[in-house]
């Protein structure tokens, strides 16, 4: 066994995750802070340990800006009453929130969200497959959210569960369809292979735009962010798929679902726009020092930020789809341009490459 | 009536000037917001609502302009008060006089239980020394229902000043409204 290898893994596991759940706690003060602004308020602005008063600019300002709010948010989950209602379906009751909360973890293993730090590549784990992989897991997610459904054992749940699963199964083929003219372009499913060529060629959302609008709506559409959170449709559904739960389990759904905006937000970064490179500054080769290394994990991490306030930004701008609505743009308009797409950028290629 | 739709064009079925268009909406809002300060909240505890005149706030007792107590304990209040929130103590047969001439006494103990008041203006109506008057307070809290029964003092040091019984004065005007009322025979 190589205790290099495991070491320097395990290290990287835990700084991942640990920046990943504070950016999941902070995504969700991100998103009631954008949402005030968007809708004319002030958004959280109260919420201060009590030492903070005495710091003399920076503290005020912090409170207004609502930093400790996700603390406030985390210990309230924590602290609230677990409760159970009879008649569910215990052991499903309980798997379901984990069986959500994973998936969107495990999906952030192939990512390269640095080129090196050292000697070390800035991905945990560089698959082969990475693309792959990516779609495997993330498919996972819908289970939770059909187990949370089924188990709660109550109507609404039940409809959220189904429209879940229907949902993100059409949105699924859409797309991994959109994916693979980058494939073709790219020629390669590694993930670090891809930002290389990227890297070398340009950023790939200018040789597939169209992969990328698809891809980016069917994004939103397996995250379960507005205008397609059919699951979790409050008018209709009294809340979807987590009326049932409650405390840290009820928040699990919701650290799954901003989990998951960061993984695909993270994806459309590595895909369409180069991933951990820049253009200038000499950003677009892999880092020889330590300070460059750094510097494209902020990269890295600027670009996804980015994503994240439009995931956010759009939410507050568009009302929910109808389900026949929604069928219809999954199957009977981005399947077909996906598979057109496909068609010509192979046939692009194949033009050109001769 | 039937409307005929027009059909949409292609470049509309493809939303994206929808789209475009309310991006724009939205970041021109969450951008004046912002920037320049345009919420349309108010920052309660800090700011509050300057409330119209007239309006029924909860009911403190006055003093009159020399800092007397104006109620003359007649309980009329407490009689008429729907919810039963004012408790008055009279002052007995060896109660303190009234700290005002023209007054033959003062409630010795005088109660307005704020939970139970429903801010109907009864009291006020009711008074015939205008001592009591419903004022612009609408936010009373407190962290126990003790607290929230308000005593003689707290409500003479909230109600504040209200100068000399005008009620002769009204009772005049009326009845010389009444004289040169164009009366039809």
């Amino acid at each position: 066994m190589d205790w290099n290898f495991i070491i320097f893994s395990a290290v990287k596991i835990a700084v991942v995750i640990g920046i990943l759940l504070t950016m999941v706690a902070y995504s969700v003060l991100a998103e009631r802070k954008i949402a005030a602004w968007i809708q004319d308020r002030v958004g959280p602005n109260r919420c201060a340990p009590p030492f903070v008063k005495y710091i003399p600019v920076v503290g005020p300002f912090l409170t207004r800006l609502g930093f400790f709010q996700p603390l406030a948010d985390g210990l309230k989950s924590l602290l609230k009453e677990d409760f159970m209602p009879a008649g569910v379906r215990k052991v499903y009751f309980w798997l379901a929130p984990a069986v959500a909360m994973v998936p969107a973890l495990l999906a952030v293993a192939v990512i390269p969200f640095g080129s090196q730090l050292g000697a070390q590549k800035m991905v945990i784990a560089d698959l082969n497959v990475g693309i792959l992989y990516t779609f495997g897991i993330v498919s996972l997610g819908v289970y939770g959210i059909v187990l949370a459904g089924y188990a709660a054992n109550s109507k609404y749940p039940m409809f959220g569960g189904i429209r879940s699963s229907a949902q993100m199964i059409s949105y699924e083929i859409s797309m991994g369809m959109s994916v693979i003219p980058v494939l073709l372009i790219a020629g390669n499913l590694n993930l670090t292979q891809i930002i290389g060529w990227q890297s070398a060629h340009g950023w790939l959302v200018l040789y597939a735009p169209v992969s990328f609008v698809i891809f980016l709506v069917a994004a939103f559409a397996e995250t379960n962010r507005m205008p397609f959170d059919l699951p979790e449709a409050e008018q209709e559904l009294a809340g979807g798929y987590n009326v049932e739960y409650s405390s840290m389990k009820f928040a699990l759904f919701f650290l799954a679902e901003y989990s998951n905006m960061i993984a695909s937000s993270a994806m459309m970064v590595t895909l369409f726009f180069g991933g951990w490179t820049l253009p200038f500054w000499g950003l677009d080769h892999a880092a020889t020092t330590l300070g460059m290394g750094i510097a494209h994990i902020l990269v890295f991490i600027a670009k996804m930020l980015f994503f994240m306030v439009v995931f956010i930004w759009v939410r507050w701008m568009f009302p929910r789809f109808r389900y026949d609505q929604l069928m219809d743009l999954g199957w009977r308009r981005f399947l077909p341009l996906a598979l057109v797409n496909i068609l010509v950028t192979a046939i692009w290629l194949w033009m050109t490459t001769k | 009536m039937i409307v005929d739709r027009r059909p949409l064009t292609f470049w509309e079925k493809l939303y994206l000037p929808a789209i475009i268009g309310g991006l724009k909406v939205t970041v021109r809002h969450a951008f004046r917001t912002l920037f320049q300060g345009k919420a349309v909240t108010m920052e309660y505890p800090e700011q509050k609502w300057t409330v119209p005149e007239n309006y029924r706030g909860a009911p403190y007792l006055v003093k009159d302009q020399d800092g007397n107590t104006k109620c003359v304990s007649c309980q009329l209040c407490e009689f008429v008060c729907p919810p039963k929130a004012i408790r008055i103590t009279p002052p007995g047969e060896s109660g303190k006089l009234a700290d005002r001439t023209n007054a033959e006494k003062m409630p010795a103990e005088f109660e307005i239980n704020m939970l139970r008041c429903i801010f109907c203006g009864f009291c006020q109506e009711v008074c015939p020394e205008e001592a009591i008057f419903l004022q612009k307070d609408y936010s009373l809290t407190g962290t126990s229902r003790e607290e929230m029964i308000y005593n003689k003092e707290k409500l003479l040091s909230l109600g504040g000043i209200s100068p000399g019984i005008q009620k002769w004065k009204h009772k005049l005007e009326e009845a010389q409204a009444q004289e040169s009322f164009p009366v039809k025979v």
